[in-house]
């Protein structure tokens, strides 16, 4: 910890240092800066995949501020949520544009996230020493879909409602206890005012508390072992004589300025969808939601928001309640397996074999393909097509203890590189 | 006094504190547990609802309300009752034996007190939407072999007009036979096992 020495202040740096030294005595701002930014050293060679860890920090700060404000005028009751909503739109000066913000930052977040996972899988950022960042960061994804669907619900469209019924009732598909749990997390017997009025406290209390935590940790954890980087070789096994990693260069200000970058053209994709496209076809907003909800009528066609349809594809794609919402469950749990499923001596795709590009690259179009698939109805030929892409998902996972130990490696250079 | 500590005293007392203090919270959590569970007011409003039924004509069906659910009260028609039997090697669950969906008195090849009306929630066994009314023979997503009953758009799963399940549908139960009884010939209690005697209500 820095120590003051308050003879010296005065003739170094006049006031402000006068001032940082007190605040340093009783808080240790500067020691926090130099070792959380200006003297925190992170791989030299980031490239774009680098910008969505930042992204996603921006995303939750604009979800915070704005999730706030749209409290001060949403209200959690049956008979007044859809309304109160409507009122948020017409009636509150910019009411639209904070709730626009909302709804399509939703959306973005899960963008960043799903591309700051991608980043994960092709550099190996999961791999030892950063199993436990990959775990803390998982732990974040599933608060995120719990934040995401809860927030879905407050709005109390049709969609809100039928949504809610039916993730609601997978809870009933455990053995023994699932009818109970069931009523238990309804609070009633059917989807209702008591129901809308815990999942507002979750949504804007519980789980946005959870998260904020959960990010914390995952930075602390992030600088404690440093960041991986597209050629995966640690970068804190060269050192220079003061013990800085030779391929290091300080966070503050080369990242927080690249970073920067990334915030301004992250902002003029954000401001165009919210500006010109807020429900994206239906995607980001989805049509039925724009009807309260009713208890008697089930909307023709049931599907979640984009960023939950791969897992609602494989939900479908199984005739059995039990097994579809297990595997289900078992698509989103299989990620924090990651770091042991990997036996590769390797991090980065950049020096793994072509079964391993084969795997990601038929993982990644299995991911999408469902996600699309989800959002169509489940008949015929889309249930058949579901169920071969679900088997390449999960051989994704249950075949990569196989082809990553037989799998050829190139030799991984001693230092980054600047290649791609 | 020695000076000396000892690791195995400290080690147990530490178990301890920590027991006690496991015990403790685990206490103080129940009560917030227990406030998720339907209040006295939910339950209040889950009371039985009395449905008349005199003007439901035979091969139509209305829905009621009960503890928010939608209830269906269905006038089978003979036709219908008469179809019943031969769906029963498509079935998962033919003889009703899960005995958690329907009440003992409903417990027959006709899943009612009374063969011609069948009281169901209409609520489906897979996840939860609501089936569509599909009563026509023949016709529909259930193809040229479909007796009559329910399809659910949601994933697919198929009821007969008994409410059984079909083979083949994401759905594992029949669809749920509610506690009823008739108050009249004309007048059914849903919610309740049995009615107030006459002249009680």
């Amino acid at each position: 910890m820095a120590t003051a020495t308050p003879g010296a202040a005065g003739t170094k740096g006049g006031r402000w240092a006068a001032f940082v030294s007190w605040i340093d005595a009783r808080l240790p701002i500067s020691e926090f800066w130099r070792s959380q930014a200006s003297e925190y050293y992170a791989p030299k060679n980031f490239n774009f995949w680098y910008y969505f860890g930042s992204l996603a920090l921006l995303v939750l700060v604009i979800q915070l501020v704005t999730g706030i404000f749209l409290t001060m005028n949403y209200k959690p009751s049956e008979a007044e949520a859809f309304g109160s909503v409507e009122y948020i739109m017409r009636e509150v000066e910019w009411g639209w544009l904070i709730r626009y913000i909302h709804s399509t930052g939703a959306s973005a977040f899960f963008i960043v996230v799903y591309l700051h996972m991608v980043r994960a899988l092709l550099y190996g950022s999961y791999k030892n020493p950063r199993e436990l960042l990959w775990i803390i960061g998982m732990l974040i994804y599933v608060s995120l879909m719990a934040e995401a669907f809860f927030g879905y619900v407050l709005p109390w469209g049709n969609m809100s409602f039928w949504g809610a019924q039916v993730i609601v009732s997978l809870f009933g598909a455990i053995p023994g206890i699932g009818p109970d749990l069931v009523e238990w997390i309804r609070g009633d017997y059917s989807i209702s005012d008591i129901t809308l009025n815990r999942f507002f406290a979750l949504h804007v209390a519980a789980l946005p508390l959870v998260l904020i935590l959960l990010v914390v940790v995952h930075v602390t954890a992030l600088h404690e072992v440093g960041s991986n980087n597209p050629d995966g070789v640690e970068i804190k096994k060269h050192k220079d004589s003061k013990g800085r990693p030779l391929d290091g260069i300080p966070f503050h200000p080369y990242y927080t300025y690249k970073d920067l970058v990334g915030v301004g053209v992250f902002l003029v994709l954000f401001c165009g969808v919210i500006f010109f496209a807020p429900t994206l076809g239906g995607l980001f907003l989805e049509h039925p939601n724009f009807e309260p909800a009713n208890a008697l009528n089930t909307p023709e066609h049931i599907a979640p928001v984009w960023y939950f349809t791969p897992y609602y594809a494989i939900l479908r794609a199984v005739p059995d309640k039990l097994t579809g919402a297990a595997l289900m469950g078992a698509a989103v749990l299989l990620f924090f397996f990651l770091p042991w499923l990997d036996r590769s001596p390797v991090k980065s795709i950049r020096y793994r074999g072509w079964l391993f590009k084969t795997f990601l690259g038929a993982f990644i179009v299995a991911f999408i393909g469902l996600g699309y698939l989800g959002l169509q109805p489940a008949q015929g030929s889309y249930v058949l097509a579901a169920r071969v892409l679900a088997v390449v998902y999960f051989a994704f996972f249950l075949l990569m203890p196989w082809y990553t130990r037989v799998d050829k490696t190139k030799p991984v250079p001693d230092r980054v590189t600047y290649h791609g | 006094m020695s000076e000396e500590v000892d690791p195995s005293r400290r080690q147990f007392l530490t178990a301890a504190t920590m027991a006690t203090g496991a015990i403790g919270v685990a206490f103080a959590i129940a009560p917030f547990i227990a406030s998720w569970k339907p209040s006295v007011r939910a339950k209040a409003l889950g009371a039985p609802v009395e449905v008349d039924i005199s003007k439901l004509d035979a091969g139509a069906m209305m829905t009621v309300q009960w503890r928010k659910q939608p209830i269906w009260i269905v006038h089978r028609t003979k036709e219908m009752l008469d179809r019943l039997p031969a769906n029963d090697a498509r079935l998962k669950d033919p003889k009703s034996d899960n005995l958690d969906q329907q009440p003992d008195y409903a417990h027959n090849e006709q899943r009612s007190r009374k063969p011609e009306f069948l009281v169901l929630v209409g609520t489906c066994t897979h996840l939860g939407c609501l089936p569509k009314q599909r009563f026509a023979v023949g016709v529909g997503e259930g193809g040229p072999e479909w007796p009559g009953g329910w399809f659910c758009v949601c994933h697919g799963s198929r009821f007969d007009m008994a409410g059984r399940v079909f083979q083949g549908s994401p759905a594992a139960m029949n669809l749920r036979v509610p506690p009823y009884d008739f108050i009249s010939d004309t007048k059914i209690l849903v919610g309740a096992d049995q009615a107030p005697k006459k002249g009680a209500a």
